[in-house]
């Protein structure tokens, strides 16, 4: 079924085809309209969630972490502040294991005060125990929220999904996109069915308990264990999503690396414009192509090496600082990952597109100019460098 | 399903429950919080005229009853605060120090 939504119109719908059981719902640009759709389909009896307002994104999560440790399959959208001012109990649903679905429609973060995009607030959180599925677009994003609960929800599994995509590039524009059928969704997403949960009177349940410090390492292992389980079955439900979407989906999204010597490694909306600057590049025969992370949490540190393996040079870009004075979040990750092979490419760091600052065709090209000169020349440069600002130096 | 009794502090984490769920009620019964004490209630039978003051002051529940009359404390979960003692309209509790009970 085609249609034309915006990314987040695309998302409540994917909500209002799953029917979750509870939403905690608060506002914020820009993933306000979010709970707006949604509110529409509950005021319509287009679906049966419980939907309930609250005071503040630290209650919405509550909210949804005591409604999915009862048993109810609970969903949340937020972005930015809101999100940060859920952090604490983003840890609590994630360390209790209650596998909450949150839609992160990614905003810059305070300070100074900004409402455009970039990844500063689900990349703060990527330390949290929740796994994070990044959408390059409208459509990934409503093929993201489908498959984030079967992930979740595994039993093996058990840990929250935050699906993200860009705000309003992605969130506000309207694209073209193909709906799956309602009935398909359902049996696609399934009943939520947890072993145990508060309202099986047959099986009283404590949820939360403290841990001693005899305890806490263990239960810090079983999240890991589970979170490194979460990467087959990511891989498994988008096989699944294949069968019933035609769309293919993976931990990386690989363009043009079969032959690529210059890389980038990206997340998000910027990914489709580096794609139309790597086809260009390849018309004039540059050897250029994009690993797009789609999965950051569990980070796809194998396949991103990889995919990278055969490059002379690359660029990771990263949409939010982090203040390490070393790099940003991904490229931390990358570099890691690509320790391990006996040769590696040039490696360099890009912080662009903060609070908002876009992205072009043109700044792709630069940064693919900068990498041909560093596999040329064997000189890096700088490594951890800013691009887009004003500036008395040139940057790129 | 792992049950709480079967739970210790040598027990391996491939065999502890998923965020540390507790499948079954009242299982603070077995976990001694005594050891934190400081101070000690003594219970002085003689002198208690049972007027249950005390039992619903105690702020975790160490002192039982049975048949309408207080029993000894339960050291193991008694924290030694003395609020019992300072509520006690009677000589029946006085606190002494040192954790061990008496």
């Amino acid at each position: 079924m085609s249609n034309r939504l915006s990314g987040n119109e695309a998302v409540a719908y994917a909500m209002r085809q799953i029917n979750p059981d509870v939403m905690g719902a608060f506002p914020i640009t820009p993933s306000t309209e979010i709970p707006e759709y949604f509110a529409n389909y509950v005021a319509n009896g287009e679906v049966d969630t419980e939907y309930v307002t609250v005071e503040s994104e630290h209650s919405s999560m509550s909210v949804c972490i005591a409604a999915q440790a009862a048993g109810a399959r609970s969903v949340c959208a937020t972005s930015s502040c809101g999100l940060a001012l859920m952090y604490e109990m983003l840890y609590v649903a994630a360390s209790s294991r209650l596998p909450v679905t949150l839609a992160c429609v990614n905003r810059a973060l305070s300070g100074p005060i900004n409402i455009n995009n970039d990844h500063s607030d689900s990349m703060g959180a990527r330390d949290s125990g929740w796994i994070q599925i990044y959408a390059e677009n409208n459509q990934e994003a409503y093929d993201n929220f489908l498959m984030a609960m079967p992930i979740g929800e595994a039993p093996n599994v058990r840990l929250p999904v935050m699906t993200c995509m860009d705000g309003f590039i992605t969130s506000h524009a309207v694209e073209n996109i193909e709906l799956l059928d309602t009935d398909v969704v359902r049996k696609f997403v399934g009943e939520y069915q947890p072993e145990h949960y508060l309202l099986k009177k047959e099986n009283p349940l404590a949820v939360g308990p403290y841990d001693i410090s005899s305890y806490y390492m263990e239960h810090k292992v079983m999240e890991a264990e589970a979170m490194k389980a979460a990467k087959a079955r990511i891989l498994e439900v988008a096989a699944e999503f294949e069968k019933i979407s035609g769309r293919r989906y993976s931990l990386i999204e690989e363009y043009m690396m079969e032959d690529a010597e210059l890389a980038l490694v990206l997340i998000g909306s910027t990914a489709g414009t580096a794609k139309a600057a790597i086809d260009e590049l390849r018309e004039k025969g540059a050897k250029v192509g994009l690993v797009k992370i789609r999965v950051f949490r569990p980070f796809p540190g194998e396949e991103v090496a990889r995919a990278l393996a055969k490059t002379k040079a690359a660029a990771v870009m990263d949409k939010s600082e982090g203040f390490s004075a070393n790099g940003g979040p991904l490229f931390a990750e990358t570099r890691s990952a690509l320790y391990d092979l006996r040769e590696r490419p040039y490696l360099i760091n890009i912080v662009y597109g903060l609070g908002g600052r876009d992205v072009k065709t043109e700044d792709i090209e630069k940064v693919f100019a900068r990498l041909a000169h560093i596999a040329a020349s064997g000189e890096t440069g700088p490594v951890y460098t800013h691009m887009g600002q004003r500036s008395k130096e040139d940057n790129a | 399903m792992i049950r709480a009794k079967d739970i210790n502090e040598h027990t391996p984490w491939q065999d502890l429950t998923p965020g540390g769920e507790i499948y079954e009620p009242g299982t603070a019964r077995a976990f001694n919080t005594g050891t934190w004490r400081t101070d000690t209630p003594v219970f002085h039978q003689e002198a208690c005229k049972h007027c249950m003051l005390c039992i619903p002051f105690c702020p975790d529940s160490a002192i039982p009853v049975k048949d309408g009359r207080r029993l000894d404390f339960d050291y193991m979960h008694c924290k030694g605060c003395g609020i019992c003692m300072e509520v006690c309209p009677f000589p029946a509790i006085t606190m002494v120090p040192g954790g061990e009970p008496r």
